[in-house]
């Protein structure tokens, strides 16, 4: 433990550039799972290996030699498709059943992607190298890769593509609609099952994104997914459904600690920090909470 | 009431011969009576408080890092034990080695114990899935941070003190089967006799509907909390036997394994039944003999076997094997079943 942080101001200016531009990916990811939550009313343990599945695309792209930065095109079109399909064939029959059947059937699905691309990519941590070099800040003291740069701009891009969709197109309003009353939008003529179906295909297209640009600012790994289930769930629970500001707020928070937990407490207790942070935020709202003697819902 | 007097003395006769008739399944029955035990004391929460826990795993693991670490800490250094890793430069004498594995087990199932009840209070104020969540990062928290410690052997895994040559006598197998067939008995008799006390009704008024429960003036914290060191003690018990059996700790693959023992106690209470007695112990029977016999033939396929199994169970196989009984015979669990009404669902189905 050193405390390197505090005696360079470098170093700290490092990690909070680093944590704010990781943020903004895990905030993408977390977005999806709130826009899921929301409207079905599940959650989604496979979200992280949706990730590092979209993140294997963008990276047989590479080996195939085209620029990975397609995958950022290529990856969630592929990824909608195979996110219907996961619809169909299992999360169709939770959807409207107990919160932890979906939690323990997608956590199945998460296991069975987990040994999947382990068989089929190999236990290999990998990287699509972009090639697009770093850029130098304050006297070459703070790297920057301009990956990351990238991959921040193209979240934001999306992110903003997806609001203004959700708000004015036919399907965004069908998806709203039925967030916020599932049985009344039936009523008026909602085809329910169409639009679960085209919500969690969205998810798995925002996962594919996201994963793409893992693919080239970090490294994927088949068993990695995990962890970023666990960043988008704590993202979502901090902000609330709905609420699209705080899911980015938090999801930079979120980074610049796991960038400070890094430094200050050594890159084997990284992962383990993000999951007891995940348990202090909650213990903490439950103690909020409590005093006015209500929990958790 | 007298059959069951009869059939328990069968199980416990067959229990104590099993691995003298088939020596070549020791070690998978040494398995079975740990994973039916850390399947009864997950019915506990899971069952009959309605807590879905994956953070069982924690107390499992704990209990068996801490059995080992009393084992070898008792009469040896413990850090230059583990720096050593394999090469054995410190050999138990039989006296020591029973001694500190008596001494760790019951270490083993204090302090997760003790753990259990500092923490219940912060945890089990959480409910539904924010519980499972976060007993879910609980569970891998512990893995990853314990797997950062040195002197337990970090990344490197902790290799349990080898069991010792009394007299020339191969008896590794019966002793841990012995002591693994001793905590099911333990255990089946203690979850029997607190489900047949006020203590179970408690529980289950908690999971149908807690708020009622604690206005009709229970104390739900108080019962929730002792219900999780229960579960603690016996999963503490169990990890300190399954380290000495398996012979090698790892932080993430052996002892808080949540991809594998965390899973497989969720899933064999419910395929056996949650909420029954009888329920985990078929579960977890049927469960381990699909497990080794796909684990043989299938290797490197398991998980995907186990993924399509947790889905298949989970969403077309809720109630468990016990429940499909009850559903199929009533009147054996005591159930009054009218034969018009009967009848009349048939006619209407």
């Amino acid at each position: 433990m050193d405390f390197m942080v505090f005696q360079y101001p470098m170093i700290t200016i490092q990690a909070c550039l680093d944590g704010l531009l990781l943020g903004i990916l895990f905030a993408l990811i977390a977005y999806g799972m709130a826009l899921q939550w929301g409207v079905m009313n599940i959650i989604n343990i496979a979200q992280g290996d949706l990730v590092i599945l979209g993140g294997y695309i963008a990276y047989f792209m590479y080996l195939y030699g085209i620029h990975p930065a397609w995958g950022v095109i290529v990856s969630p079109i592929i990824m909608y498709f195979i996110g219907v399909g996961i619809y169909k064939l299992v999360i169709n029959k939770v959807v409207d059943r107990d919160l932890f059947i979906s939690i323990l059937a997608t956590f199945g699905i998460s296991i069975l992607f987990m040994q999947l691309m382990n068989f089929a990519f190999g236990a290999d941590v990998v990287l699509a190298n972009s090639g697009y070099g770093t850029t130098m800040l304050f006297d070459n003291n703070v790297t920057l890769p301009n990956s990351k740069i990238f991959s921040a701009f193209v979240s934001i891009i999306f992110a903003i593509c997806l609001v203004i969709y959700m708000k004015k197109s036919k399907l965004g309003r069908a998806i709203r609609a039925t967030a916020q009353n599932a049985r009344a939008a039936k009523i008026l003529g909602v085809d329910t099952e169409k639009v679960y179906a085209a919500t969690f295909g969205i998810n798995a297209a925002l996962c594919g994104v996201a994963g793409a640009l893992i693919s080239i600012t970090f490294t994927i790994h088949p068993y990695m997914g995990l962890p970023y289930t666990i960043r988008s769930f704590m993202i979502v629970i901090v902000a609330g459904l709905g609420n699209l500001p705080g899911v980015a707020m938090s999801g930079m928070g979120l980074g610049v600690f796991e960038e400070f937990a890094d430094y200050i407490l050594g890159t084997e207790f990284r992962i383990g920090s993000v999951f007891l942070l995940l348990v202090l935020i909650l213990v903490y709202r439950r103690f909020k909470l409590s005093r006015k003697r209500e929990y958790l819902k | 009431m007298n059959k069951n007097i009869i059939l328990y003395i069968g199980i416990l006769i067959f229990g104590l011969v099993a691995p003298f008739i088939f020596p070549a399944f020791k070690v998978q029955l040494s398995i079975l009576c740990v994973l039916i035990v850390l399947a009864l004391t997950w019915n506990i929460q899971g069952g009959e408080m309605g807590y879905n826990t994956f953070g069982n795993i924690l107390f499992y693991g704990l209990g068996m890092y801490l059995c080992a670490s009393v084992q070898v800490g008792m009469f040896f250094p413990l850090a230059e034990w583990t720096e050593s890793g394999g090469e054995k430069t410190f050999v138990h004498t039989p006296a020591q080695f029973f001694q500190g594995m008596a001494v760790g087990l019951v270490v083993a199932a204090i302090i997760p114990t003790i753990i259990a009840g500092l923490i219940g209070y912060a945890i089990l104020g959480l409910r539904g899935h924010y519980f499972a969540i976060c007993t879910l990062g609980l569970g891998v928290a512990a893995g990853e941070i314990s797997g950062g410690i040195e002197i337990i052997g970090a990344g490197q895994g902790f290799t349990t003190p080898p069991f010792p040559d009394v007299g020339g006598l191969e008896a590794r197998g019966e002793f841990f089967y012995l002591l693994s067939f001793g905590a099911l008995v333990l255990t089946f008799i203690t979850v029997r006799a607190i489900y047949s006390t006020r203590f179970k009704l408690i529980l289950n008024a908690i999971r149908d509907n807690e708020d009622k429960a604690e206005a009709m003036g229970i104390e739900t914290m108080k019962y929730k909390i002792i219900g999780w060191m229960i579960s603690a003690f016996f999963c503490g018990l169990a990890g300190g036997i399954m380290g000495g059996l398996v012979g090698y700790i790892d932080s993430t693959d052996v002892a808080f394994d949540g991809r594998e023992m965390g899973v497989f106690m969720v899933l064999m209470a419910i395929l056996g039944g949650k909420g029954t007695l009888w329920g985990p112990v078929i579960g977890a029977t049927v469960f381990h003999i699909f497990k080794e016999g796909f684990w043989t033939f299938f290797l490197g396929w398991q998980y995907v076997a186990l993924g399509v199994l947790i889905v298949v169970i989970v969403i077309y196989f809720p109630e468990g094997i016990m429940g499909w009984l009850r559903e199929k015979y009533p009147e054996r669990f005591g159930e009054v079943v009218d034969e018009a009404d009967r009848k009349a669902q048939v006619e209407l189905k």
